[in-house]
């Protein structure tokens, strides 16, 4: 048994939110100096990107002549090589139907699984878990060599076909799991009604699941934009390179443009860390929705 | 019951189908049809998705197996693309520990795997609890959290504004230091390539099991912590025996993922190393082996690395995915085993049975 307390209890519970211990003192600041040492990569390239090479070439931390200027941006946005003016374009090209279009398939197919009771549903439900293990690296040659005999090498469509292909498997999953949760009665009463089971999945259906698809819809386009491996493979042609492309492609052979690089790196992340930003909740609900509850 | 809509659906349909429609109606309600019915709805569902993962997924996969067992005409040739391509010592090199050699591209997933997933890992774990009663935390979780976000490939560009040597911080700092051993461009000297890229990936993934982490730690009671205060344990005694088990499902979702990832590894090499896997490829990894192969169109061999590299990460998804497909059919028969007693137990104020007496 612990002590007893003698000495005014009532005083110590009124008082013990205003009293701050040292050690939570101590927690805090490590805790926040974690957080902002985790940010010292991300510093380094935005000082250099905002900053004349001439400044920052021998450590971007040197801050004695500091002037700002959007120069290094507006160089890497009309980079003769690839400029990221059209690979930002074309990201959002693929990024956007490939974020769509397995949206709603994956959906269609997770409702099947999640409402239908058929003795094939676990089968194809394993299977298609299976596919959200495979490697990109498994598909590359067969799909470079099918995209080639369609003529769709260097073609945006390709990209997005192949994008939304590999989304719907993880997208099934998440969606199933979620239409799980959904009330079965309001489905009923319209199955009565005499609708379709068409017509309830898009009428009714799918409004009622709109914050499962913000989730999916953050998750998928950043999936897309951040993808380079897929685009590697079917994009050839420097007319329709992606935004993460171009950034290796930044990259000299000897002499390093840093503050090209730096300013590439930045206009290729911005988009998908502003997604983040904007929409975290969504994201993180995704993340740890398709982790944690399974 | 037959279909009310059979006989009008026939006529606005070519006269073929509908004397199928007909037969069709005609059968009656026998189970078997009830059944293919209920089939054909369901799979009326995945129609869409099936067509795209059959041709974008199932089929290029089974193309890359066939494609690694045949040579570049044709010819079934066994496991002798599968020889030469993991004996070779690009894959796996045994003599890089006697000279300074590269190790090869699958020790090097290997030594990746063994090195940054308990890092990654336990520092996750770590800044999750220590984040539990920050004032601000979920500010620290997203700044954390921003290397999840940012593609991958500019993670290895940012990686070189930390290890390479005129810009980077690293050889710097070990430079103002006095050790003149990491006081190098590490971006070009084959010792400190791969540790540094590890760390950089320490870097960029802990905030996946962070964030993980923390997620599972709000899922744990609060009175389980309270309780175990009020007995007097220490923090590292509520660390071992409570929050560490209790966290365990959620550490197998993070190990399984975290391998996933390592094991694809590709951006970050080439965004920080280039396509050759920095000097003489000394981090270089399988899947960018692969895309070598692919780029010079050695499509066998290419096959046979991607192959391998989905049997690992086949092995490691089962794992995982186990989880997902059997908790809900396991779990309860377990548990009912486990407490059956409580079903047993009889009424309250009622007698308990005489037998044990006996």
């Amino acid at each position: 048994m612990s002590e007893p307390r003698k000495d005014r209890p009532g005083f110590q519970r009124r008082f013990r939110s205003f009293r701050v211990r040292p050690k939570t003192i101590i927690i805090n600041v490590v805790a926040w100096a974690i957080g902002l040492a985790w940010l010292v990569p991300f510093v380094g390239v935005a000082m250099t990107a905002s900053r004349p090479l001439y400044q920052t070439s021998f450590g971007w931390w040197n801050l004695s002549p500091f002037t700002v200027t959007l120069n290094n941006f507006i160089a890497a946005w009309n980079y003769p090589g690839c400029p990221l003016s059209l690979g930002q374009r074309d990201s959002f090209f693929v990024a956007l139907p490939a974020t769509i279009m397995p949206m709603l398939i994956g959906a269609l197919a997770g409702y099947g699984f999640a409402r239908f009771q058929t003795r094939t549903r676990n089968f194809i439900f394993v299977a298609v878990v299976l596919f959200m293990a495979v490697p990109q690296m498994m598909v590359a040659v067969p799909v470079y060599n099918l995209m080639v005999k369609l003529g769709l090498i260097s073609n945006l469509l390709s990209l997005i076909l192949l994008h939304s292909a590999w989304g719907i498997p993880w997208i099934i999953l998440f969606m199933r799991n979620f239409f799980r949760t959904l009330p079965t009665e309001v489905e009923e009463a319209a199955r009565v009604d005499g609708a379709s089971d068409f017509k309830i999945f898009y009428k009714i259906v799918l409004p009622m699941s709109l914050p499962a698809m913000a989730a999916i819809v953050v998750f998928q386009f950043m999936w897309v934009w951040n993808d380079f491996f897929f685009a590697q493979v079917l994009i050839q042609s420097p007319n329709w390179y992606l935004s993460t492309q171009c950034v290796p492609r930044l990259v000299g052979q000897f002499v390093r443009p840093f503050d090209l690089l730096s300013a590439g790196a930045i206009l290729t992340m911005f988009v998908p860390i502003a997604l983040y930003v904007v929409l975290q909740r969504f994201y993180i609900r995704g993340l740890v929705g398709w982790t944690i509850k399974g | 019951m037959r279909d009310p809509g059979g006989g009008r659906r026939s006529r606005l349909i070519p006269s073929f189908l509908g004397a199928i429609l007909r037969l069709w109606n005609s059968i009656g309600n026998y189970p078997w049809r009830k059944w293919l019915r209920s089939q054909a709805r369901f799979l009326s569902f995945l129609l869409p998705a099936a067509i795209l993962l059959i041709v974008l997924v199932v089929y290029p996969v089974v193309a890359t197996l066939s494609l690694s067992v045949v040579d570049p005409q044709g010819r079934f040739v066994g496991f002798q693309n599968y020889q030469r391509v993991i004996g070779s010592p690009e894959t796996v090199n045994p003599g890089c520990l006697q000279n300074e050699s590269p190790c090869g591209t699958l020790i090097n997933n290997l030594i990746w795997i063994a090195i940054h997933l308990p890092l990654t890992l336990f520092t996750g774990l770590f800044i999750a609890i220590l984040l539990q009663n920050v004032r601000g935390g979920s500010v620290v979780k997203s700044l954390i959290f921003l290397g999840m976000v940012t593609p991958l490939i500019v993670i290895g560009v940012i990686l070189r504004f930390i290890l390479e040597a005129p810009i980077g911080l690293a050889p710097a700092f070990f430079g103002w230091l006095g050790i003149k051993s990491l006081a190098v461009n590490w971006l070009v000297t084959p010792s400190t390539l791969l540790p540094g890229l590890i760390l950089g990936t320490v870097w960029s993934w802990t905030g996946f099991s962070m964030i993980v982490y923390s997620a599972g730690l709000t899922t744990i009671p609060k009175d389980y912590f309270e309780a175990a205060r009020v007995d007097g344990a220490t923090e590292w005694q509520i660390f071992r025996k409570l929050t560490w088990p209790l966290l365990r499902p959620v550490t197998l979702v993070i190990v399984t993922m975290t391998l996933l990832w390592e094991l694809k590894l590709f951006d970050i090499v080439i965004g920080a190393a280039g396509s050759q896997g920095g000097v003489g490829g000394a981090a270089d990894v399988l899947a960018l082996q692969m895309y070598r192969f692919f780029f010079i169109i050695d499509y066998n061999s290419a096959a046979v690395v991607a192959t391998v590299l989905t049997i690992f990460t086949l092995v490691v998804a089962v794992a995982l995915f186990r989880r997902f497909l059997n908790l809900p059919r396991r779990k309860r028969p377990a548990r009912s085993r486990r407490f059956g007693w409580t079903r047993r137990r009889r009424p309250a104020g009622s007698e308990p049975p005489a037998q044990d007496a006996a």
